[in-house]
């Protein structure tokens, strides 16, 4: 068992700084984030890269057991400050998302879905009422949910979706299409959003209401330890209190958006470290011209850039992280993080592959799973596209597109 | 029911550890942690204290302010208090000086079960919690793979070259439990969170009332040396007497 990852303590002295943090971004965390980050990162270890290859080949994902656990370990709605759930700061709660997608970026969108996506729209928009029963079956993983705002002719311009909610008296009536939505097929209740009268309007939508179904997506090439769904809602009744009172408009869902943004921010770095040490360990082992492919110099440009991209793509989820528990951040911020970080994980996983050869593209290495799984996470919660105009709208004033 | 489970802070067990000049183990600013042959001994604490319904488990460590991190941990993961014994006379102490100290502090407080690893994972002596038991004068109980607890008394079953003694004792009593025994549960963000808030006592020696020639180790380090590279070992070639080779091999090695 190694302890440096699984024990409590870490202290580091100069001496003893790892490749994957050669700069010692490790000195600006407390011992608690530290000892948090240990128990993802030992249960990541245990847990799921013993298991992961082999759901990633078949496409299947254990949700249910799966979410017992991570119920029990208390990394569902970590985030969250309520009388259910732990309340960690932005810093440790990233720490564990990356941990968790170094293990595979669908484990990671699964706890981000229920976390970020879900458990902060039913806390921050929900009723009392609301928040009392789904809140802590959310937290314990007794009820998985997803989130449903991308239809399958609206996807960045969530503005155009077609769901709509009706009144009929006082119950609602749902009729629509979701489409893209991770943990569709697995969850107990869903989160959707759906025109109305009043503008968009967030809604709790049990999973077993009549003329609601959810399909799996199959042939997947991205995430295939992840369940990815089609939403279909045919006539849905509902009652008043289903719908989410305290928010209206495309904000609400934005504002969720957001949120699991931040955690993809730290959480493809755990997929780069993953896809970097890999690449490191192999190019000191695998020989060719009798001598070890680290020893060439075009290798070690590729490690040393790399490394460069993890720790600086690192420093900056720090710098979100306790820039949002002290102010707050606003979502070109956000976008900064979020394309920066996707995009050079999907780089460092890239050139990982290409030192690990023929290798690299088998599942005896975890490379290619996650450059695979990253071409998802870089065009989910916001595109590469969408973030870069986005920020070119801070840096212009001008719109590129509305 | 009240336990006092023995931990110990380990350099990291993959690592290579620094010896200083003196001859003893460099631990600060090294890497490491709860011993993990500790985990298995807190495992069936834990166990012990749920299947009760109540219960107390107390971590006891002796050691600088690194042997900290061990107890956070053995908090997480669900024990109720901790106890450090902290003292710089103690540095250097051998196994009978550690056993005293230990024994000491046990004494403190009213308990029915001392818990211990087989053996640390750092100085491997692996008589530390015998020498509790006989400091105590109470029955000690070692290398237990399996344990119930029934009316007061704790049966065993002590783990043998050759298989299994079966071995009973009314409490209280010291036991060690081997790597195995258990399987040590996960620390949780919960526990992480919750164990901030738990107890810890740092004691020194004069709180234990002991001094001097209590703590006075009769064994000192003279020299610590490189470990002889590993030999070859043996090529058995393939033929009609192999299979009776490489079972005399195992038997010599009693795995068989």
């Amino acid at each position: 068992m190694a302890l440096g990852s699984g024990g409590t303590f870490e202290g580091v002295s100069p001496s003893d700084l790892q490749p994957t943090d050669l700069i010692d971004i490790d000195h600006l965390l407390s011992d608690e984030e530290k000892q948090i980050r240990s128990v993802a990162r030992e249960w990541v270890q245990r847990r799921i890269l013993p298991e992961v290859e082999d759901w990633y080949e078949k496409g299947e994902f254990p949700a249910r057991e799966l979410a017992k656990e991570l119920g029990e370990l208390g990394f569902f709605l970590m985030q969250l400050d309520t009388e259910w759930t732990l309340g960690l700061n932005s810093v440790a709660y990233g720490l564990v998302e990356l941990e968790i997608e170094a293990g595979d970026s669908g484990l990671r969108s699964f706890v981000s879905v229920q976390s970020a996506l879900c458990g902060h729209a039913i806390h921050a928009f929900g009723s009392d009422e609301q928040k009392a029963e789904w809140l802590p079956k959310m937290a314990s993983g007794e009820a998985i949910a997803c989130f449903g705002l991308s239809e399958p002719d609206s996807g960045s311009d969530p503005g155009s979706m077609r769901t709509s909610a009706k009144k009929d008296g006082d119950d609602w009536i749902l009729n629509g299409t979701k489409m893209w939505i991770t943990n569709g097929g697995c969850s107990d209740i869903a989160i959707v959003w759906a025109q109305t009268d009043d503008g968009v309007r967030g809604f709790i939508v049990p999973a077993d209401s009549p003329g609601f179904t959810a399909n799996d997506i199959h042939k997947k090439l991205s995430l295939r330890a992840s369940v990815t769904s089609e939403l279909v809602m045919d006539g849905v009744r509902l009652p008043a209190d289903a719908m989410l009172p305290e928010v209206q408009g495309l904000r609400g869902p934005l504002s969720c958006l957001n949120e699991a943004r931040y955690g993809i921010v730290w959480g493809v770095m755990g997929a780069a470290r993953s896809c970097f040490e890999t690449a490191l360990e192999y190019s000191k082992t695998r020989e060719q011209f009798d001598k070890p492919i680290g020893s060439f110099q075009l290798t070690q440009k590729k490690l040393t850039d790399m490394a460069l991209e993890l720790y600086k793509g690192t420093l900056l989820a720090y710098h979100l992280g306790r820039l949002k528990d002290e102010k707050g951040l606003k979502p070109e911020q956000v976008s900064v993080g979020k394309l920066n970080n996707t995009r050079e994980a999907l780089e460092i996983a890239r050139t990982s592959r290409g030192i690990l050869g023929a290798n690299g593209i088998t599942l005896e290495y975890p490379i290619m799973r996650h450059m695979t799984n990253l071409e998802s996470v870089i065009t989910y919660e916001g595109t590469e596209e969408v973030h870069t105009l986005v920020i070119g709208e801070q840096l212009t004033g001008l719109k590129a597109f509305t | 029911m009240n336990i006092v489970v023995l931990t110990k802070w380990v350099p990291e067990p993959e690592g290579t550890p620094t010896i200083g000049e003196d001859g003893l183990l460099v631990r600060e600013g090294a890497d490491g942690g709860l011993d993990p042959g500790d985990e298995y001994g807190l495992e069936a604490a834990l166990q012990l204290v749920e299947a009760a319904g109540d219960g107390e488990i107390t971590l006891l460590t002796m050691g600088p302010e690194i042997a900290q991190a061990a107890l956070q941990r053995g908090l997480a993961m669900g024990a109720h208090k901790g106890v450090r014994i902290t003292d710089e006379s103690l540095r250097g102490a051998d196994s009978l000086v550690t056993a005293r100290v230990l024994a000491a502090a046990i004494k403190r407080q009213p308990f029915d079960l001392v818990i211990g690893g087989v053996e640390s994972t750092d100085g491997y002596t692996g008589i530390v919690p015998a020498a509790i038991a006989e400091l105590l004068g109470l029955p000690g109980l070692t290398f237990a793979r399996e344990l119930h607890l029934s009316d007061g008394t704790l049966t065993i079953e002590r783990q043998t070259a050759a298989g299994y003694d079966v071995v009973v004792a009314p409490l209280p009593i010291v036991i060690t439990v081997t790597a195995g025994a258990t399987e040590p549960r996960y620390p949780s963000l919960k526990g992480v969170m919750a164990a901030k808030s738990k107890p810890v006592e740092t004691l020194t020696l004069s709180d234990l009332g002991l001094s001097g020639d209590d703590v006075t180790p009769t064994q000192t380090v003279a020299e610590v040396t490189d470990a002889p590279p590993k030999q070859g070992g043996e090529t058995v070639e393939f033929d009609d007497t192999t299979a009776a080779r490489i079972a005399d091999v195992l038997a010599e090695a009693k795995v068989i």
